[in-house]
C-alpha cells in the first residue's frame, strides 16, 4: 500500500475562476437593477452590446494566439469586464463607445499583456479611462433619473437613441437632458463641481432637482445596491474586505475632515459615499485579483491610497468623478506595495529575510 | 628608361594577365561595392531600422507624429541632418583625435541642426512652429550620433553619406507610417496641412479618408503613438517570424537516428 504523499496547501476551497466570476456577476444585480428602474434601458443596452464584443473579441485574440479556446472564452473574466463597462459608461452614449471601449478593454489592455491573470491594469477601468480621455464629448452625455426627463425614455427609444442619436420621436440626446426650465442636467457630483467653481454654496447646490431628497436623486439606490451585492461578495468570501472597508473609510476620513472645517463648499460624508461610482470601485472593481495588491496589508495600504486619491480628484482634479482614475493608479503602485508589506513567514524573526 | 620599359615588352603574355587581373579586382572591387550598398540599404530600412529596431530617437517619433505632414516635415528634416553630418564626419575622421570625438560629433550636428532649423523658419513657418521643439531636439537624436560613431568615422565619405540616406529613409518611414495611421485614426484626413510644408498648391492633397463625427483623441494624444509604434514592432517582428520560419522548411534537415547502448 502506497501513501499519497503532497505538500501543502493540504485543504482546497474547489474556486474555479468561471464559478468566481459567475459570483460576482450575480452580485452586481441588485445595482444593476437600480440602475435600470431610476436610468432606464440605456445601460443594459450598452452591457449588451459590450458583452457581445468582448466575445467576439475575446475569441479573436485567442484564436490569433492559439489558446484553448472554451477554456478561457467562457471562464466568464471577458463578460465580467464587459458587464463593468456597460454599468460605468452613461446611459445614452452612442453604441460604438462602448463597442471601442470594450475592444480596448480586451484586445489591448487585457491580452495583449498576456491574458487573463498578467495584466497590469484593471481592463474595465482602463477603457472607461481611455474613452474618457478620447471622446470627452459622448461621455458626459449623462442622462437625468428617469422622473425627471421629460421624454418617455422606453425600450425602443432608448435602444433608437443609442443607435442613431434620435429617440423615435425626433428627439436629441440634448434635448432630452434638458430639463422643463431649458437646463441642462448633469450628474450630482458634475453638477457640485460647476456649482462650486460658480462660487455657490453646498446647500445652494443642492436645491437642484438631481440631488433629490437626499444625497443624488437615484444614485444614492444605485450605491446601495452594489453596496448589497458587495457585502454578499465578502461572506462568500469571494473577496477580501479590507481593502473595501480601508477604501470607504478613507473616503469618509477625508470628507469628513473637509466638511467639518468648511461645510459650505465641501459635500458631505455620505454625499461622496452614495453618488458616483464610489461602491462599485470599492466592491468590485479596487478587489480585483490581478491587479490589487495580495497581502492584507497591502489591500489596507491600497484602500486608504484610493479613498484619498478619488476625494483629491473630485474636489481639485478636472474630472467630476475620480474613482476609475484612482483604481488605475493604485493598479500601477500595487507591485510596489505588494513589495513592501511582505508577510512574515512562519518560524522567520520580523526583518529576517 | 631602358629597364623600365625592358620587361615590359619583353613579355606581351605577362602583360595582358596582369591587365586581366586588375579588371577582375576591379570587377571584384566593384560588386564587393555594390554588395556593401545594397547591405546598407538592407540595414537602414529594414533589419536596423533606427525606428523599429534600434528604437533610437523616440521622442520626436512619438511626439510628433500626430500628422503626416508633422511626420514628413520632421523626417525631412532628420535625413537632411543625417545625410550631412554623416559626410561631415566621414571626412574629418583621419583628423578627430579619438579621445574627443563625441563632442566633435555633437557640434557637426548641431551645426546643421541649427542650418536647418533656419531655413524651416524661413520656408515652411507653419511646420516650423507646429513641430516646436522637436526640431532643435534633433540634436540629441540618437540616431543620428549613433551613425556617426558607428559608421560615418570609420566609412569613406561615399559610403557614409548612403548610410546616412538609407538611415535618414527608414526612419522618415517609421515616423510617415506612424504619422498616418494616427491622422486616419485621429481625424479620419491624410495630409491634413500639407499647404504648411509644402506651399499653398498643397492643399489639394487634403484627402478625407472617413468622416468622423468626433476626433479619437487617443490616437492624436502620445499615448496612442506608443501604442500604434508598439503594434508596428510586433508586425515588423511577426513578417521576420514568418521569413525565418519559411527559410528552415526549404533547409529542413534530414535527421539521423542515433543507437545509444546502454549494455556496453
Amino acid at each position: 500500500m502506497a501513501f499519497w504523499i503532497a505538500s501543502s496547501p493540504h485543504n482546497h476551497n474547489h474556486t474555479k475562476t468561471p464559478n468566481l466570476m459567475r459570483l460576482v456577476i450575480y452580485a452586481t444585480l441588485p445595482g444593476v437593477l437600480a440602475q435600470w428602474y431610476f436610468f432606464g434601458w440605456g445601460n443594459l443596452i450598452h452591457i449588451g452590446l459590450a458583452m457581445a464584443t468582448a466575445l467576439v473579441c475575446e475569441f479573436t485574440v485567442l484564436s490569433l494566439r492559439k489558446k484553448p479556446i472554451s477554456h478561457e472564452l467562457f471562464d466568464g473574466s471577458a463578460l465580467l469586464t464587459a458587464l463593468l463597462i456597460g454599468i460605468c459608461l452613461p446611459a445614452l452614449a452612442p453604441w460604438w463607445i462602448s463597442v471601442i471601449g470594450t475592444m480596448f478593454a480586451i484586445v489591448i489592455v487585457k491580452q495583449l499583456y498576456g491574458g487573463l491573470g498578467h495584466n497590469p491594469f484593471n481592463p474595465a477601468m482602463a477603457g472607461y479611462v481611455m474613452l474618457l480621455v478620447s471622446f470627452p464629448l459622448q461621455m458626459t452625455l449623462w442622462q437625468p433619473p428617469l422622473t425627471l426627463v421629460a421624454v418617455d425614455l422606453n425600450f425602443s427609444n432608448t435602444l433608437t437613441t443609442i443607435l442613431t442619436g434620435f429617440t423615435v420621436e425626433g428627439y436629441s440626446v440634448e434635448q432630452i437632458r434638458t430639463s422643463i426650465d431649458g437646463i441642462t442636467m448633469a450628474t450630482p457630483l458634475d453638477t457640485l463641481k460647476t456649482n462650486t467653481g460658480l462660487g455657490l454654496t453646498v446647500f445652494e447646490s443642492i436645491e437642484n432637482p438631481v440631488f433629490g431628497n437626499n444625497f443624488a436623486l437615484g444614485w444614492e439606490w444605485i450605491n446601495a445596491g452594489f453596496l448589497l451585492g458587495g457585502i454578499f461578495l465578502i461572506f462568500k468570501k469571494a473577496i477580501a474586505w479590507q481593502t473595501p472597508v480601508s477604501f470607504l473609510l478613507s473616503l469618509f476620513i477625508c470628507s469628513f475632515i473637509s466638511y467639518s472645517l468648511s461645510p459650505d463648499s465641501s459635500a458631505s460624508t455620505m454625499f461622496h459615499w452614495f453618488s458616483g461610482a464610489t461602491m462599485l470601485g470599492a466592491f468590485f472593481i479596487l478587489t480585483d485579483p490581478v491587479t490589487g495588491a495580495t497581502s492584507n496589508k497591502g489591500r489596507i495600504i491600497v484602500g486608504l491610497l484610493a479613498g484619498l486619491l478619488v476625494y483629491l480628484i473630485r474636489t481639485a482634479g478636472g474630472y467630476p468623478d475620480g474613482v476609475a482614475f484612482a483604481i488605475l493608479l493604485c493598479n500601477m503602485s500595487a507591485p510596489l506595495i505588494d513589495q513592501y508589506t511582505r508577510p512574515r513567514t512562519y518560524g522567520h524573526l520580523k526583518g529576517d529575510k | 628608361m631602358s629597364n623600365e620599359i625592358a620587361p615590359q615588352s619583353s613579355n606581351d603574355t605577362d602583360v595582358t594577365d596582369s591587365l586581366d587581373e586588375q579588371a577582375i579586382a576591379l570587377a571584384t572591387a566593384k560588386a564587393e561595392l555594390k554588395a556593401e550598398y545594397k547591405e546598407l540599404a538592407i540595414q537602414g530600412l529594414w533589419k536596423n531600422n533606427p525606428g523599429l529596431v534600434q528604437l533610437l530617437g523616440l521622442c520626436p517619433l512619438l511626439a510628433v507624429t500626430s500628422t503626416v505632414t508633422n511626420a514628413l516635415g520632421l523626417g525631412l528634416a532628420t535625413l537632411l541632418v543625417l545625410v550631412c553630418s554623416n559626410v561631415t564626419v566621414s571626412a574629418i575622421r583621419h583628423w578627430v583625435p579619438k579621445e574627443i570625438r563625441i563632442p566633435i560629433f555633437v557640434l557637426i550636428i548641431a551645426a546643421f541642426v541649427t542650418c536647418v532649423q533656419l531655413l524651416m523658419n524661413a520656408f515652411t513657418y507653419g511646420i516650423y512652429q507646429s513641430l516646436g521643439i522637436f526640431l532643435p531636439l534633433i540634436v540629441t537624436n540618437c540616431a543620428i550620433i549613433g551613425r556617426a560613431e558607428a559608421y560615418a568615422s570609420k566609412n569613406p565619405i561615399k559610403q557614409s553619406a548612403f548610410d546616412g540616406l538609407m538611415m535618414g529613409l527608414g526612419f522618415a518611414i517609421i515616423l510617415l507610417l506612424l504619422g498616418a495611421i494616427r491622422e486616419i485614426l485621429g481625424q479620419g484626413t491624410l495630409f491634413d496641412g500639407a499647404n504648411l510644408l509644402f506651399g499653398e498648391w498643397a492643399s489639394v492633397l487634403r484627402i478625407e479618408v472617413m468622416q468622423l463625427d468626433s476626433q479619437f483623441l487617443l490616437a492624436i494624444l502620445p499615448p496612442g503613438a506608443f501604442i500604434a509604434m508598439g503594434i508596428l514592432i510586433a508586425l515588423k517582428n511577426a513578417i521576420d517570424n514568418h521569413i525565418s520560419a519559411k527559410k528552415v522548411v526549404d533547409t529542413e534537415k534530414v535527421i539521423e537516428r542515433v543507437r545509444v547502448n546502454f549494455d556496453s
